[in-house]
């Protein structure tokens, strides 16, 4: 390779499939689609090599001077300013009235492995008003340390004074990385932290681990409505933040006889402070309605079932499993059935022993929010339906032949006791 | 008299996209961001005031704001410029805020509104990340708004939590992000469509607004992608045979074998 030669993007044309995400990617406009390939202007490019990791045929690569890797990519992280002497993985403890989201025991295991494999602390964010329990429990599910903030203005969730709390924790002891669960009250708290530390946040990932030379946080999501997957890096600032949706991730078993070491610190916000004031809270009336989200067992329904008085039978199935009823989003934008059904990306993610999908084509947005389940059964009429690629076992036929006989047998052998008493899957 | 800003983005319609190939697939304006648009029209008819829609993003997104003039708005801006490009949600709530920050000089602002999240990326961090850089109190999944008192300078709003609906009360100027039950949309009416089609949005470039160059758009970004990659394959499992012969026999395979299955993994 000469060493005078300046480097250059080059394309190989033939393996070029023209998807445009160089072109989108191209913060110089250096990158056109022109029919079926994508060409470089060479004028406007800058060789960044912004482009080469988007790229999803490895099409892209530069051609000369002294090194072909991504130059960013070959540089050490600790190198950076603001990386340094940031240490530990977090995660926010969600809570309610004491009540823990189930979300942020599944962060701690994910949390557990990337703290050993950082080698580092894994700790509990825990804020509230007496919330000692809460970091105690949070310790039998793997934290080393909480750190915890107990004051009357957190009692109730409201985004400054909880913002303001997680600011002041992180800005003292710097974490390397920080993990929330994706809900309601994580989403609202994640971009504001974000923000006001000027770092990254990476919503809904899918997988979390530990580049090994670089030792950052490789954040997996789906991109592009689902149909691609994208590895996203914090490289620069820190700390490195995700969200996670629940269901996601496994928790560790609950181990009493782990300790905690608990570390109390202030906050410096009383009531006066803080602006905004919550006068009302109506309660769902179906509160007690089954948890599709925590289900361990779920029969959904798609658009094969032809029309919204399928889900009848579909509901006598999960009925006669002891299961809760799901749906895909066809059948939801159709107006079949309600959006909280929804399984999948703009969905609910499940992760239930057993999963039956009857009339579901098995759309990659459908999948993903179902993956994770013990067992996937499918019922379709059409033998090539991608389910069938998913499914553990699968029943090539007309639902309204198969699920009646389901339900019959499922009667028949008493299959409800049996699954609830846990004998069965 | 309300001042409202509400922050929009164009996206590809993405019910529509099954290939990696974006030619030809409609862009429309981001759902959630349509119930804001409303919801702001709604507000102004009740409590008098005024209406801007904006968005970053390329030339096209002007497009997306035409839309919204249809709805009633009053004006609408496009902040474009190359500089922009290839933003994370970290400098595009940036640029938005440098964007509100002029149009509050210009106009006065009481209100920010932004959809629930864009459906393109599904990530919910624009909006939060506009009302902390503008220190704004944030009323995320608005269904609706209960009260404006513009004599104590307060709002009321309806919020959509997991468990139930909350009512929360912050003082103005402060920033909802709004769900899709907030409002129904209605048809724009014949005037709004002949001023939307007429209407020529106005842009803003980087040299219009108070910005640092390094924070803007791919520099500004703490995020990079570092690979892309098609989701991983599946095995595919087995088929129990005869599901349009015998449904009842198949039936009664299936459930043996997941009992088989069930008791071998309970050992
Ligand atoms: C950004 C984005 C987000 C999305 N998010 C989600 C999401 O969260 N969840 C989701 O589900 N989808 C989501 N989608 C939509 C997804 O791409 C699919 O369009 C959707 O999942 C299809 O639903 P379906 O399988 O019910 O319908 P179809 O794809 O129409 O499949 C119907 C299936 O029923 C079978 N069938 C017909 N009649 C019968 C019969 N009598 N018996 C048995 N089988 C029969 C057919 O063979 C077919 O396979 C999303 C799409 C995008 C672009």
């Amino acid at each position: 390779m000469a060493k005078d030669k300046q480097p250059r993007l080059v394309i190989e044309p033939e393996k070029c499939i023209a998807c445009g995400l160089c072109e989108a990617e191209c913060p110089f406009d250096a990158i056109h689609i022109e029919g079926d390939v994508a060409v470089i202007d060479y004028d406007k490019c800058k060789v960044c090599r912004k482009c080469i990791p988007i790229c999803p045929t490895n099409c892209l690569s530069v051609e000369g001077g002294k090194e072909a890797a991504p130059a960013e990519a070959a540089k050490p992280a600790e190198v950076t300013g603001k990386v340094g002497g940031y240490s530990g993985v977090w995660v926010f403890a969600e809570q309610d009235s004491g009540e823990v989201h189930p979300v942020s025991w599944e962060l701690l295991g994910c949390g557990r492995t990337l703290a050993d494999t950082l080698g580092c602390e894994l700790a509990a964010m825990v804020l509230g008003e007496d919330v000692e329990d809460v970091a105690i429990e949070a310790g039998y599910y793997g934290a080393d340390r909480a750190y915890v903030i107990d004051n009357p203005v957190l009692q109730v969730y409201r985004t400054s004074p909880y913002a303001a709390a997680c600011i002041s924790l992180i800005s003292k002891y710097k974490p390397e990385i920080v993990l929330v669960g994706a809900t309601t009250l994580g989403r609202d708290l994640a971009g504001a932290i974000a923000t006001e530390l000027g770092t990254g946040l990476t919503a809904d990932c899918t997988g979390l681990d530990i580049d090994e030379e670089t030792k950052l946080l490789r954040q997996t999501r789906p991109a592009f409505g689902g149909s691609i997957m994208a590895t996203i890096l914090t490289r620069e600032q820190r700390p490195q933040m995700s969200t996670v949706r629940p269901r996601v991730m496994e928790a560790l078993p609950r181990d009493e006889t782990r300790q905690i070491e608990i570390i109390s610190e202030d906050l410096a916000l009383t009531e006066e402070d803080v602006l905004t004031k919550i006068i009302g809270f109506q309660a769902d009336s179906d509160l007690d309605a089954p948890n599709l989200q925590y289900a361990e067992i779920i029969c959904s329904g798609g658009r094969g079932l032809g029309s919204p008085s399928g889900f009848e039978l579909i509901q006598q199935l999960a009925d006669a499993l002891g299961g809760v009823m799901g749906a895909s989003r066809a059948t939801v934008d159709a107006g079949w059935i309600s959006h909280d059904h929804q399984v999948g990306q703009t969905g609910i993610t499940v992760r239930p022993r057993l999963y039956i999908a009857c009339g579901i084509s098995g759309a990659i947005q459908h999948l993903v929010g179902m993956q994770s389940s013990d067992t996937i059964v499918a019922i379709n009429t059409d033998p090539d339906a991608p389910i069938f690629q998913i499914a553990d076992y699968g029943i090539v036929g007309d639902l309204y032949q198969v699920v009646p006989e389901l339900i019959r047998l499922a009667k028949e052998r008493n299959l409800k006791e049996k699954l609830l008493s846990g004998v069965a899957f | 008299m309300l001042r409202m800003v509400v922050c929009v983005k164009q996206v590809p319609d993405t019910t529509e996209v099954h290939t990696l190939i974006r030619e030809g697939v409609p862009s429309i304006l981001n759902p959630f961001d349509a119930h804001a648009t409303e919801a702001a029209v709604q507000l102004k008819e009740k409590y008098g005031g005024h209406v801007t829609v904006l968005s970053m993003g390329p030339p096209q997104a002007a497009e997306a704001l035409k839309k919204c003039i249809s709805f009633g708005v009053d004006r609408a801006i496009l902040v474009s410029d190359r500089a922009f490009a290839g933003a994370d949600t970290l400098a595009t709530s940036y640029t938005v805020a440098a964007g509100l920050r002029k149009i509050a000089g210009e106009e006065g602002l009481d209100l920010v509104l932004c959809g629930k999240q864009a459906i393109d990326g599904d990530t919910a961090q624009v909006g939060p990340g506009i009302a902390c850089r503008l220190d704004l109190p944030q009323i995320t999944y608005a269904v609706g708004v209960d009260e404006v008192d513009l004599e104590e300078g307060t709002i009321t709003v309806q919020r959509r939590l997991e468990k139930g609906v909350q009512t929360v009360q912050a003082p103005l100027p402060a920033l909802l992000t709004c769900v899709e039950e907030m409002n129904e949309l209605r048809y724009a009416s014949l005037p709004n469509m002949i001023k939307a089609a007429r209407y020529e949005v106005e842009v803003w470039t980087a040299a219009d607004l108070d910005t640092e160059p390094e924070r803007l758009g791919l520099k500004g970004s703490a995020t990079v992608v570092e690979r892309i990659f098609a989701p991983p394959e599946h095995e595919r499992g087995e088929i129990i045979p005869g599901g349009s012969e015998d449904p009842a026999g198949a039936a009664a395979a299936l459930l043996d074998k997941l009992i088989e299955q069930a008791a071998t993994s309970e050992e």
